[in-house]
């Protein structure tokens, strides 16, 4: 069974629709011995990072989500998932779970295009690609060119290189895949990112590590 | 760096998809779902239903449609037409959809965008513009007015001052139909794309017009649209969205190909 954590940050469902679509039963849940016993557990989200810490620590989901990690129960972080596993945000200046070392920062404002020197948008929002510094078994058979789709306006910055998998340039490079250990987590989303990101869930629901 | 997005839109009356022209005459062109379905299957990067189902009691067939378009469409796909109210934002977000689309209910009730954004986050609110060209008067500088109701009312709110009041608002896109151009295949309205594209710091959607894969080109990089919507052209047949990529990407737009 895998378990979808349940923080009142949307988007829930598309996980677990993508999820169902490839065979795999889930449940969205915030009942931590439901999570404890999961199989895998997938960390999604979009929102606000302040709000979202707030009910993760409500729930003791926060609690929780580390004993994942320590036990080495296979973990997905997506979009506000991910940057929530890192120390601190600069969203709002919240504290986060400190499951990784490192923060969160905005994109710089205003963010320019070094190439045509013009402004870009943000939130960097539709399809980018992701840059594979190293191989990782979530990200097995990913064409090298394959788009994800991106919604976001911040995005992290692991205290240390080994941490970084995957970079996406929107203006600046940014890393867009980090991992460790049990976890792997995506700035993009791959229920919404077509047969790629398909793929990376049913990666992820098959990788053992 | 970040793909041009190709949208393709759905209008669905009745559980159906319909295309009209200048909103007008609209004929049955296919079960929405199964499109949606051969357009993702494609590369579309997003798609748009637009619900123009006139009366009320007919308004849970489209959240059935969302339901079965999200269990097999992996891509982001947003919903308008008929949304009112929060509750309206919420059902279509449950069922699946990845944003909402507002119009006429904005223009009315501007707080709308306000309080949809701070419930469901920005990224969820795409503000819908109709788009009728004017002559300029100090009431409507640009030229350019909106027009609600399907295009059938002059509301005297000019073009301009409306898409950035939406985005202080809390709209995180802008989706940009003009009603002259709309179903005429003759190319966008590139000056109004332009005009507001460069003057909002949030994406936005050219609509209305697309009849040739160079009508895109032109609109995404003349214009500086972050996204195409395109109807007409894929629905009868003419082009695939393939093709339209492909043409794109050898023209030097980034696109994001299906490999």
């Amino acid at each position: 069974m895998i378990a979808i954590i349940d923080y009142k940050a949307g988007n829930l469902t598309s996980v677990k629709r993508a999820l169902g679509h490839l065979g795999y039963e889930a449940v969205i849940t915030a009942d931590p011995q439901e999570v404890l016993a999961a199989d895998r557990v997938i960390f999604p989200g979009v929102g606000a990072a302040v709000s979202a810490m707030e009910d993760l620590k409500k729930t003791g989901m926060a609690e929780v989500l580390k004993e994942v990690y320590k036990r080495k129960i296979p973990l997905l972080g997506i979009c506000l998932g991910t940057q929530i596993i890192f120390e601190r945000s600069e969203e709002g200046g919240t504290e986060c779970l400190g499951i990784l070392p490192g923060t969160v920062k905005a994109f710089p404002d205003p963010l320019i295009d070094p190439k045509t020197k013009e402004r870009l948008k943000v939130p960097h929002m539709g399809w980018n690609s992701v840059k594979l510094i190293k191989p990782h078994p979530v990200f097995s058979n990913i064409d090298p060119r394959a788009e994800f789709y991106f919604v976001h306006s911040y995005h992290p910055v692991p205290k240390y290189t080994e941490l970084i998998y995957g970079i996406t340039d929107y203006g600046v490079k940014f890393v867009s895949v980090v991992a460790h250990r049990g976890l792997v987590a995506v700035q993009f989303h791959p229920e919404k990112s077509g047969k790629p990101g398909l793929q990376i869930l049913e990666n992820f629901c098959q990788w053992r590590p | 760096m970040l793909s041009k997005r190709i949208i393709v839109c759905l209008d669905v009356k009745n559980g159906r998809t319909t295309k009209g022209i200048k909103f007008r005459n609209n004929v049955d062109v296919g079960d929405p779902v199964e499109m949606a379905k051969v357009y993702y299957e494609e590369g579309a990067d997003e798609i748009v239903f637009y619900d123009i189902t006139a009366s009320a009691e007919y308004r849970d067939i489209m959240i059935d449609v969302v339901e079965k378009v999200a269990q097999q469409i992996f891509i982001p796909f947003s919903v308008g037409g008929g949304v009112r109210t929060l509750d309206d934002m919420r059902r279509v977000l449950l069922a699946g959809a990845e944003k909402v689309s507002v119009n006429t209910a904005a223009v009315l009730n501007p707080k709308i965008i306000e309080e949809g954004a701070k419930a469901f986050g920005s990224q969820c609110i795409v503000l819908g513009m109709d788009v009728k060209k004017v002559t300029p008067t100090e009431k409507i500088p640009s030229g350019y007015e909106i027009v609600i109701h399907g295009g059938r009312t002059y509301t005297g709110i000019d073009a301009l001052w409306w898409a950035k009041e939406a985005e202080n608002l809390g709209a995180g896109e802008i989706c940009l139909n003009s009603i002259d151009a709309d179903g005429t295949q003759a190319g966008y309205e590139v000056n109004l794309t332009k005009l507001i594209s460069e003057n909002v710091s949030i994406p936005v959607i050219a609509s209305g017009g697309a009849g040739v894969p160079e009508h895109l080109y032109e609109v995404l990089t003349t214009a500086k649209a972050d996204a195409a919507l395109i109807a007409s052209m894929v629905h009868y047949g003419t082009y695939t969205i393939r093709e339209i990529k492909k043409y794109l990407h050898n023209k030097g737009v980034k696109v994001r190909m299906v490999w």
